[in-house]
């Protein structure tokens, strides 16, 4: 029987199940970086989003096609800028594999001692924040001091602390000062302590835990068809890491363990990292034991820009200088593809060059774009406050996503 | 030793103009809005952290609602497809409010002179105070803030009713 | 036997006869051409047979050669196969004029923002994509900025003046 309500409507008992729209972003405190999320939520589940993206792109592939190689590095620079120092390696190893440079052993473990440097920054700036959005504050505070730590090491080696533009084609400008090198030996000596506090504070914290367990899971053949790489697809129990699997730059002399998850969740993700930034510690360590003799730079020196000290006193070495920021000497044509493990996965530069300055075409595979595709499959059917974590467990930059 | 502002003092009482001494309360205690975008923000964090510790200059409240700051601080590139976004935070703050762009990206588009970049906040909005740097180093931003808080402290209380005022907000189409 | 660039490329000429236009193998990756048309074929192919196994697709992009009539942009696929660890690099030519290809987001999920990308900066048009607008510029933007005829710069910004920039 039809009833009528107070309100003057019929068929009061059929319910119409209207969704909520929420709009999460682009200017949210907890989206660390400027992405938009349209959420149709039913009441605090989150039924489907939609994610839009591009509210911080610079058209960095348009750029590099107009800068000469070395004016493409302060680029890739800002790419996933919590470390630049492994964009910047990257591209410089992409540039020596198409002119064929090879680079000497110590060059090699130089850059190793860098990489890893900054790929302890990057997880730690994603595990903090981690922290931060479940409410723990205290662990941001703590470990951005190590952080500072990393950025004065960066500061003596090459003048800059985040956007580090570090580094040449052929190896380095200069070789590690003992000042700097005493610097990493402090921070191996004194970080674990620290890290270790910092770990105790949420690892096994019962809040912390029932926080993140089970929340936006992803499993390993989804992550794969999703072409997610870096600890997110470690997580999801898929042990493929760029250093292993293509070595590059001297990585198969090093003994490391690839740490993998099972569950693909938060959880998992925050603990890949944090057994990544202690397997990271050790490279560095055996790097600098074991760091060979030879030169800093490997022999180009039509790329290799000239020693500081000859560019200011030698008219041959300035105009060298002149020539090759400016990009007055030519490439070989041809194209290559050359991936490195990023703070956030496989991290690839595809460089088509035909003769000329600047190249063709520069295409950076960035990770972070390719697996946020899989953020509304993995907060469907969570609650909103779950969704957040989720976005900052998967480490999203806004500079790698949009570029 | 911070000196006292210029009055008459005496026993148990202390007697200036009144801009001054909301002048001093407001410069002491400013609620940033950081709009972070890219490497900037990373560089914020950085001094909003312990090392550098922006709070120490009343900062330790960071507002994300625009309702409820004072300072906007423009952190890193924005895209022409933010702007939009942009004004609109900007438009929906209270007055008094004040406008600090850190970073190349933000006061002039930095080195990306592409067809997505705007160049420059100040395109769409009024600025304040520009931190150059690529990033600015958190000292360098501390020194934006403390530029900031001398244009607060001496600002008058009437600003949002003067005509230079007005017609600046009116240049920008902003009511 | 473990797979190589070398027995990849006799599997696929085994199956695939007239679908290999050309092949090459610049700085020792395997760069093959196939048709446009038969892209999905191929990369179905790579990605279900049990012993090649190519499961990940690593890029999706894309080039543009203005001085190719016919053939301006390549459609180029990035395919690894984990197991095998072996990588291949796939190019399908496309004519500006009528930049169309068919979607590979059946066969990878990770093709759907790719192929927005390329979309968004060249104008593929990708079909049977389920959501094909701009991802990256403004969804106003009337034309698809990295084909080489437009400029780097907004054409409509005043401050700059070209004479200081030496353009």
């Amino acid at each position: 029987m039809a009833e009528q309500s107070i309100y003057g409507e019929e068929n009061i008992d059929q319910e119409v199940k209207q969704y909520n729209t929420l709009n999460l972003g682009p200017t949210h405190p907890a989206t660390h970086g400027v992405f938009q999320n349209v959420l149709q939520m039913d009441g605090e589940i989150i039924m489907s989003s939609e994610p839009t993206i591009g509210y911080i792109h610079r058209a960095f592939e348009k750029l590099a096609e107009h800068r000469p190689f070395y004016q493409v590095t302060p680029i890739t620079d800002r790419l996933n800028y919590c470390s630049s120092p492994i964009n910047n390696m990257g591209w410089h190893m992409t540039v020596e594999k198409l002119l064929g440079v090879q680079t000497p052993k110590k060059v090699d473990y130089m850059r190793i001692v860098v990489m890893e440097l900054s790929r302890i920054a990057d997880h730690i700036v994603c595990n903090t924040v981690i922290g931060v959005d479940t409410g723990a504050l205290t662990g941001f505070t703590y470990l951005f001091q190590e952080r500072e730590r990393i950025y004065d090491i960066f500061e003596e080696m090459c003048g800059a602390r985040l956007t580090t533009n570090i580094g040449r084609i052929g190896g380095f400008e200069r070789e590690f000062s003992a000042k700097a090198v005493q610097m990493i030996r402090d921070f191996i000596a004194g970080f674990p302590k620290r890290f270790d506090e910092f770990e105790g504070l949420l690892l096994r914290n019962r809040i912390f835990m029932d926080r993140v367990i089970n929340v936006g899971p992803i499993t390993g053949e989804r992550a794969l068809e999703y072409s997610f790489s870096g600890p997110n697809l470690r997580a999801a129990g898929v042990d493929y890491d760029v250093r292993v699997m293509n070595p590059y730059c001297s990585y198969n002399d090093f003994d490391f363990t690839i740490p993998i998850g099972t569950n693909g969740d938060t959880y998992d993700r925050f603990c890949v990292r944090q057994a990544e930034i202690r397997e990271s510690l050790k490279i560095i360590e055996t790097a600098l034991n074991n760091m060979p003799d030879g030169k800093h730079m490997a022999d180009c020196p039509e790329f290799y820009l000239p020693a500081k000290k000859d560019v200011y006193t030698s008219m041959e070495a300035l105009i060298w200088h002149f020539k090759i920021v400016m990009g007055e000497v030519d490439l070989p044509k041809g194209e290559v593809y050359h991936a490195v493990e990023g703070g956030n996965g496989e991290l690839g530069f595809y460089l088509i060059s035909d003769g000329g300055r600047t190249p063709y075409r520069l295409h950076f595979r960035r990770p972070c774009f390719i697996y946020y595709q899989a953020y509304p499959e993995m907060i469907k059917g969570s609650m909103l406050s779950d969704a957040i974590l989720t976005m900052s467990s998967m480490n999203v930059i806004a500079g790698e996503l949009d570029a | 030793m911070v000196e006292a502002p210029a009055g008459v003092e005496g026993q148990g009482f202390f007697a200036t103009s009144l801009d001054t001494v909301i002048g001093l309360a407001r410069a002491n205690s400013i609620w940033p809005l950081p709009f972070a975008t890219s490497c900037c923000g990373i560089e914020f964090m950085a001094t909003m952290g312990s090392n550098y510790d922006l709070s120490r200059f009343g900062s330790e409240r960071l507002s994300f609602s625009p309702r409820q700051a004072d300072l906007l601080m423009v952190m890193g590139t924005i895209a022409k497809k933010m702007a939009p976004v942009l004004k609109h935070v900007y438009e929906q703050m209270a007055e008094p409010r004040w406008v600090i762009s850190v970073g190349a990206c933000a006061s002039s588009g930095g080195i990306f002179d592409t067809y997505s970049v705007l160049q420059g906040i100040d395109r769409i909005i009024p600025v304040d105070v520009y931190v150059p740097g690529c990033p600015p180093r958190p000292e360098q931003i501390i020194d934006g803030v403390m530029k900031i808080q001398e244009l607060v402290k001496s600002e008058s209380l009437r600003r949002r009713n003067q005509p230079e005022y007005k017609a600046l907000l009116a240049s920008y189409g902003i009511e | 036997m473990a797979l190589t660039q070398e027995t990849t490329l006799a599997r696929l000429q085994d199956h695939f006869a007239d679908a290999i236009l050309s092949h090459d193998a610049p700085y020792g990756f395997l760069t093959i051409e196939i048709p446009a048309d038969r892209n999905l074929d191929v990369i179905g192919f790579l990605k279900n047979e049990a012993d090649l196994a190519f499961g990940y697709m690593t890029d999706l992009c894309a080039v543009h050669m203005p001085n190719q009539p016919g053939r301006e942009i390549a459609v180029v696929y990035h395919m690894h196969s984990l197991t095998n660890n072996v990588r291949l690099r796939l190019k399908c030519w496309i004519p500006e004029a009528n930049p169309e290809i068919a979607s590979a987001t059946p066969l990878f999920a990770a093709a759907n923002w790719m192929e927005r990308e390329t979309y968004d900066f060249f104008g593929v048009r990708f079909q049977g994509h389920p959501n094909l607008k701009r991802i990256l510029n403004v969804d106003e933007m009337e034309m698809f900025p990295l084909l080489k005829q437009y400029p780097l710069e907004d054409s409509s910004r005043e401050d700059k003046d070209d004479r200081f920039f030496g353009r």
